[in-house]
């Protein structure tokens, strides 16, 4: 029994640190994300990887090294489709999205049936994170979180004004790129713990919720990303102490914390 | 002194073509104003000199290193909700001059400080561009502008939503800004008040032509054609 609680013990603070920093590099790149107005690619990548993940099951390869090439090809598509107006970009990462996800369940429900794996990636399941999983993971939110912070001014420049950042010399292609590469990794190694349902929630519910209270761009920066990893940790601590579906309750505290947030910013209105 | 030689341009998009054939040159000290009706093409050149779109025909010679263009969009295609403070977006302003490093350092700072100084509003360093009026918003907009140059500025449509008097205001920052600090003005305005169109040139969409000339010859030409 000693020894059963200590491998449980290992395998929750695996997954703890694995959370944390994922939730980091998640709730980073959301600001930006958030503020352009872009906050539906990440529900379309999410929904991407899922089809991805599905396909790398059923032809038994490593899932996120498949996974994070299909959504990066997607991101980029996405970014196009953005751009172009006529296109309705909205509806076309729409169609993108539900497609993908159609095609994964598709694929896994032929071949193998509706099972735990389509719940995992669907709901997601931070537990069933394999020891290459979480080094990938690992490394990989490391360097979005360093490539965040050396181009955090650029970043900044580029969503508050792109027009301007461009016409000034920035290189406003290759950043958003670059972006929209981040955006693709996070997502990708977010959905195995959150699922694909429910991924996006943590990448919008953050910038939303320290944008109540907090006014400037670094602020709002700093505190998502504190917000983000302590919903993280409660949300966790309630899916393993009541058995909950890990997702699903870190995206519950993340609403509680929204309205309090939102309580607070309207209390301070009302006293001035 | 040349700064920019526009020939015989031609703009559009996707075979649109929203200006046909203009030509002008941005001499160092101007103070070009460019009028028009909505849809005329005024924004469309303004895109066209700031690289954001590529010429159909002719070409754009620039004399100065275009970062040294300073951009003021209109107040209104910034998000007023976005959570940054005026002195986050005045620093953007120095982005260029960073070039591969990450980050700002005391010449930089000093540099917007300094914009935010010439336009006397260093009190609104701290405040949040969502708490600010809409002047003060064009005004944190003009020296995000200066902080990236003190060559040209191109303005899109700057009395644009202020009330009369800051209006005044505003137009007397960029009079000064030109006459005194020696920095060349592109404005676009659709205020036609004289006091609006009192630069040296104008460049004006009309109907059928599009007249490129001294402000006295427009007003001449106008008042011919009453």
């Amino acid at each position: 029994m000693n020894l059963f609680s200590m491998f449980q013990y290992t395998f929750l603070l695996r997954a703890f640190i694995v959370g944390l920093l994922i939730t980091l590099a998640v709730s980073l790149l959301g600001v930006s994300l958030v503020l352009r107005r872009n906050a539906m690619i990440s529900d379309g990548l999410s929904h991407v990887s899922f089809g991805a993940f599905a396909i790398a099951t059923v032809a038994n390869i490593a899932p996120i090294q498949f996974a994070i090439p299909v959504a990066i090809v997607a991101s980029v598509l996405i970014l196009k489709l953005n751009e172009n107006n006529k296109l309705h970009g909205d509806g076309a990462i729409a169609l993108l999205s539900s497609s993908a996800l159609a095609i994964g369940i598709m694929v896994i429900s032929v071949t193998k049936g509706i099972n735990t794996d389509v719940n995992n990636y669907l709901f997601g399941s931070i537990l069933s994170l394999s020891t290459n999983d979480v080094i990938v993971s690992v490394v990989l939110s490391l360097v979005v979180v360093l490539l965040f912070i050396f181009s955090y001014n650029k970043i900044f420049a580029l969503t508050f004004d792109q027009s301007f950042a461009k016409s000034t010399g920035t290189n406003v292609e290759l950043y958003n790129i670059i972006l929209a590469i981040l955006c693709s990794i996070t997502i990708v190694l977010g959905m195995r713990m959150m699922g694909a349902l429910l991924i996006s929630a943590l990448t919008i519910f953050p910038t939303l919720t320290t944008m109540q209270v907090y006014k400037s761009f670094k602020q709002v920066v700093i505190a998502s990303s504190i917000v983000g990893m302590i919903c993280f940790v409660i949300g966790l601590s309630i899916s393993y102490l009541y058995a909950t579906p890990s997702g699903a309750s870190i995206v519950i505290v993340n609403l509680v914390a929204f309205i309090l947030f939102k309580l607070i910013s309207l209390f301070k209105q009302a006293k001035y | 002194m040349n700064l920019i030689n526009v020939n015989h341009l031609t703009l559009g998009y996707e075979h649109q073509e929203v200006i046909k054939d203009l030509s002008f040159t941005v001499e160092k000290g101007d103070f070009i104003t460019i009028i028009g009706a909505n849809g005329s093409g005024k924004s469309t050149l303004v895109k066209g000199l700031l690289g954001l779109i590529k010429p159909m025909q002719g070409d754009i010679q620039y004399h100065i290193d275009t970062k040294q263009i300073g951009y003021m969009p209109q107040e209104t295609k910034i998000d007023a909700t976005f959570p940054a403070s005026v002195e986050e977006i005045v620093l953007s302003g120095t982005l260029n001059r960073l070039g591969h490093r990450p980050f700002y350092g005391k010449k930089e700072r000093k540099l917007a400080d300094d914009s935010l100084a010439l336009l006397d509003i260093l009190d609104l360093k701290k405040k949040s561009f969502t708490n600010l009026s809409g002047g003060q918003r064009q005004k944190v907009l003009l020296s995000r502008a200066l902080s990236a140059t003190r060559e040209l500025l191109i303005l899109d449509e700057p009395s644009n939503n202020l009330d009369f008097s800051s209006r005044e205001e505003f137009y007397k920052i960029i009079h000064r800004l030109n006459k005194e600090e020696g920095i060349t003005i592109l404005m676009i305005t659709h205020d036609l008040d004289m006091h609006a169109i009192a630069g040296n040139k104008i460049i004006a969409f009309e109907d059928q032509e599009i007249f490129v000339g001294k402000i006295e010859d427009y007003r001449r030409k106008m008042h011919e054609s009453l």
